[in-house]
């Protein structure tokens, strides 16, 4: 450890950063160093750490020190660990953490992982020697043997290597991104694991949930997007969120069924609720789960879902009797008609031209002519 | 004689014994939904610390995209349930994939004419990138095929059909069963089909060929030619490719009908 020098931790000039790891602790050869866990990044000429709390406090040493490296496995109770060895101090070294020490290694100690991916990068780096060709502007004290003089990165050469900086750069976020994810996910899993555990507790009626706990509980698992386990439909099943959408809805969807005769397919009303609001969208089923619920809330609308499996959202003052009725009027008056015709009539989409017809062919008072030339309904006279 | 375990006292103390079992697990169950929305609110911070740093690779990056759906789906969270969900409301996954949402319908309805409800996912994506216009952020086949998976919760026939290799996109509620979608498969290759390389091909017999063709006619789904030079041809919109066809105007299709 008295090979490391303090540091204020900024990059030089044509030094980039190119891994960092948080959770490691240093160690003097086999003892822990007298510094707490922090963050240890590899630069394309150092190797830095800085303590997690108090940035001031960190410490660097150059690339060129190290001798060899290599990587030491956990163990029960102990973190992977890489270690280097290092070749003795420069005489004019600066001032660091350690006046002298016995040991001529140190060892990173990985307590949040990341030493497999640290390690690669370091043997890149190791292999490479980058700090020879682009001598960062300060100069860095090195053994004997670095050579001198200032080559830039010009030319062609210099555009690949800066490219493939750049590149390295890219690679490091999304890996850096990648490995907050899956730390992201880990606690995700925490949450889910919970949830079954609740579930599992309300099912064996281990306890008495109250319905105030059970919409909560609902919440929280809309919140994580975690499915429901309990399938136990209390009246007025969905969250509050839902009811206040399902509220909305009634709201903005007078005027627009008027338009359309009552009725619109819930795919129609998912692209004009999301289009008006611009953010903050519905998901899909949020709208199904919202449309639910306008019965028990007495709302003038209903989602209905007819037996193709098509879903609508239509008024309670078009009543069924009165969709059959138009259905006949119109197909005795022309004689017979099509989905299309039909729907040309009234002002529907095929769609719901078609189930209205459906339906009245269900109900006996039409019955259908079906070839390749299409569906075609005409009246019942049997 | 004193006999233990019996008696009015016993039973008492029995019944006392189940009330508090009782109550402990009344507890341990509400305990752990206060517990619950303890964590939650330390997961929210979590998630908006990594939204801080990573909201943008969401965006920008489908394969991130996809490694995130997929880890997601592996740990048992769906982040599209729900527009008020963490994942929706801070790393902004949820408009992302509603607003394809919409595009796709609205792609899908306006050539339902011309297909009958049925079109190839490349169709599908080129035409989507173009109504997203230039500045929009990039889409991955991934991604639509996400967005399909979430609109099928509002029932309107929304599905995916695999074939050759790649998929085709359904938009109605067609009943397409597995021999529907064999003899789409088979005619992938160029746009049509025989009853002849219906009947070579799957060694079915006549009947069942002319079935499946009579149900994708009526469906809309194929157009017969009968002018083709041998036997009849069925053709199916959906895999004609852009060059070779132009639009038709959905008058147009109507008179199209044999």
């Amino acid at each position: 450890m008295d090979r490391f020098m303090w540091t204020n931790g900024l990059l030089e000039m044509n030094e980039t950063l190119v891994i960092q790891q948080r959770g490691v602790r240093l160690y003097d050869g086999d003892e822990k160093a007298k510094l707490e866990v922090g963050v240890v990044l590899l630069s394309t000429h150092r190797l830095l750490w800085r303590d997690l709390k108090n940035h001031e406090c960190c410490v660097c040493i150059p690339l060129s020190q190290i001798i060899f490296f290599e990587e030491q496995a956990a163990g029960i109770g102990k973190s992977a660990k890489i270690v280097i060895h290092l070749h003795p101090a420069p005489a004019n070294k600066e001032p660091g953490p350690y006046q002298n020490s016995k040991f001529s290694y140190i060892k990173l100690s990985f307590k949040e992982h990341g030493q497999i991916e640290f390690y690669r990068r370091l043997t890149e780096e190791m292999i490479q020697k980058r700090w020879e060709s682009t001598p960062a502007s300060q100069p860095i004290t090195a053994t004997a043997g670095l050579k001198t003089g200032r080559t830039r990165a010009v030319g062609i050469v210099g555009i690949e290597r800066k490219l493939e900086e750049k590149r390295k750069e890219t690679d490091k976020n999304i890996s850096e991104a990648f490995e907050d994810l899956s730390k992201l996910m880990e606690k995700a899993k925490e949450m889910v694991e919970l949830s079954r555990s609740i579930a599992s507790k309300i099912k064996d009626k281990q306890g008495d949930i109250t319905e105030d706990e059970t919409i909560r509980f609902k919440s929280y698992l809309l919140s994580m997007g975690i499915a429901n386990p309990v399938t136990r439909e209390t009246h007025g099943s969905g969250t509050h969120y839902h009811m206040q959408l399902a509220r909305q809805l009634g709201d903005i969807l007078q005027a627009p069924l008027e338009e359309r005769g009552g009725m619109m397919a819930l795919t129609e009303v998912y692209c004009l609720v999301n289009r008006a609001r611009g953010m903050e969208l519905l998901s899909p089923e949020d709208l199904v789960n919202a449309c639910k619920m306008f019965e028990s809330l007495k709302l003038p609308l209903r989602l209905r879902v007819f037996d193709s499996g098509v879903m609508v959202v239509q008024l309670q003052s078009h009543s069924e009797e009165e969709m059959i009725a138009s259905a006949i009027d119109s197909v005795s008056e022309k004689g017979s008609l099509t989905a299309e015709e039909f729907g040309k009539l009234l002002g529907l989409s095929v769609l719901l031209a078609k189930e209205r017809l459906l339906l009245a062919e269900k109900m006996g008072h039409l019955c259908r002519d079906d070839s390749v030339e299409g569906l075609r309904f005409y009246p019942n006279l049997f | 004689m004193h006999r233990r375990g019996v008696g009015a006292g016993a039973i008492a103390k029995k019944k006392l014994a189940e009330a508090k079992y009782k109550e402990r697990g009344t507890v341990l169950a509400e305990d752990q939904i206060v517990q619950m929305s303890k964590q939650l609110e330390t997961f929210k911070t979590h998630l908006e610390e990594f939204a801080s740093k990573h909201k943008q690779e969401i965006r920008k990056s489908s394969q991130f995209r996809v490694q995130f759906q997929e880890m997601c789906a592996t740990i048992g969270v769906d982040p599209l349930a729900s527009g008020k969900g963490f994942w929706s409301e801070m790393l902004g996954v949820g408009d992302f994939y509603y607003e394809l949402g919409v595009q796709i319908i609205e792609v899908c309805l306006a050539l339902k004419h011309r297909n009958g409800g049925l079109i190839t996912l490349d169709e599908l994506h080129q035409r989507v990138l173009k109504g997203r216009g230039k500045f929009a952020q990039d889409v991955s086949q991934d991604d639509l095929i996400r967005a399909i998976k979430k609109l099928k919760a509002m029932g309107n026939g929304f599905g995916v059909i695999p074939v050759g290799g790649s998929y085709l996109v359904q938009s109605v509620p067609a009943e397409l069963n597995m021999d529907h979608t064999v003899v789409l498969q088979l005619a992938e290759k160029k746009g049509y089909v025989t009853v002849s390389e219906i009947r070579e091909s799957l060694k079915w017999e006549k009947e069942r060929a002319c079935h499946v063709l009579d149900h994708l006619l009526k469906e809309g789904l194929a157009w017969l030619d009968l002018q083709a030079a041998g036997e009849p041809q069925y053709w199916l919109p959906a895999l004609f490719s852009e060059l070779s066809c132009r639009d038709v105007t959905p008058e147009e299709a109507n008179q199209m009908t044999p």
